[in-house]
């Protein structure tokens, strides 16, 4: 699945956008999979209670279920207008 | 079927082209509310010389027009028109654009405010100003959060 970052998120994390082909059945056990990845990822993924998430482009939760062809996103709070 | 017009674009626009536009041909509109955001020069004490919007491509024209979908439930509007910047901004320049076109005016001044609660909280896009002591991302205001508290009831 593809998985893109956005704002501080991109920034912090270093990466705009990544393939991710290990199965994953929901948004929370793809954060899981990420936060292996070390702390800063820990921080800024799993355990930001402000993280908002997309899946296809349409707001989504933890418990969202994830299949191989879904487009993942995560983003800080919006602050357009 | 009202029109509902969309555009995420980094060119400025003009409010008078864009109310005719909605209006053409519709005598049945008798009131149109428009809401238009500018960036201000100053914010959370800071002076701000310009802004970066980024935004989430494709999700972004989603979100807006599902917004406007909803407002069209919600209210009896005779057409909806929603205009957001991204880019690189200056003080002073407008962001957003947002028109409701109905019969009488109750409707569109609501209208226009429940598309601008839905957009500051739903639609992905995010500031980043340039200050003095250097960039940084806007921070989400939690009363944008709970301005859509009121919709819901």
């Amino acid at each position: 699945m593809r998985v893109l970052y956005f704002a501080s998120l991109r920034e912090n994390l270093g990466l705009a956008d990544e393939s991710i082909n290990e199965p994953v059945l929901n948004v929370s056990e793809l954060l899981d999979l990420l936060a292996e990845r070390g702390q800063q990822w820990d921080e800024q993924l799993r355990q930001n209670t402000r993280l908002q998430i997309a899946v296809n482009q349409s707001l989504a939760k933890r418990n969202t279920s994830l299949s191989a062809s879904d487009e993942v996103a995560f983003f800080p709070p919006v602050t357009g207008g | 079927m009202i029109p509902i017009h969309i555009s995420v674009q980094t060119e400025d626009f003009d409010v008078n082209a864009q109310m005719q536009q909605l209006r053409q041909g519709n005598s049945g509109i008798g009131a149109i509310a428009a809401f238009v955001g500018l960036v201000r020069d100053l914010n959370e004490g800071c002076k701000v010389s310009n802004m970066t919007l980024e935004h989430y491509a494709g999700m972004t024209e989603k979100s807006l027009a599902d917004i406007a979908e909803q407002a069209k439930m919600r209210w009896s509007l005779q057409g909806i028109s929603i205009i957001h910047r991204v880019g690189e901004l200056q003080p002073t320049e407008q962001i957003v654009l947002v028109l409701t076109a109905s019969a009488h005016r109750h409707a569109a001044f609501d209208a226009a405010q429940f598309i601008m609660d839905y957009l500051k909280s739903q639609a992905p896009f995010w500031k980043k100003e340039v200050t003095p002591d250097g960039a940084r991302w806007v921070d989400a205001r939690e009363s944008d959060e709970k301005a859509l508290t009121r919709w819901q009831a």
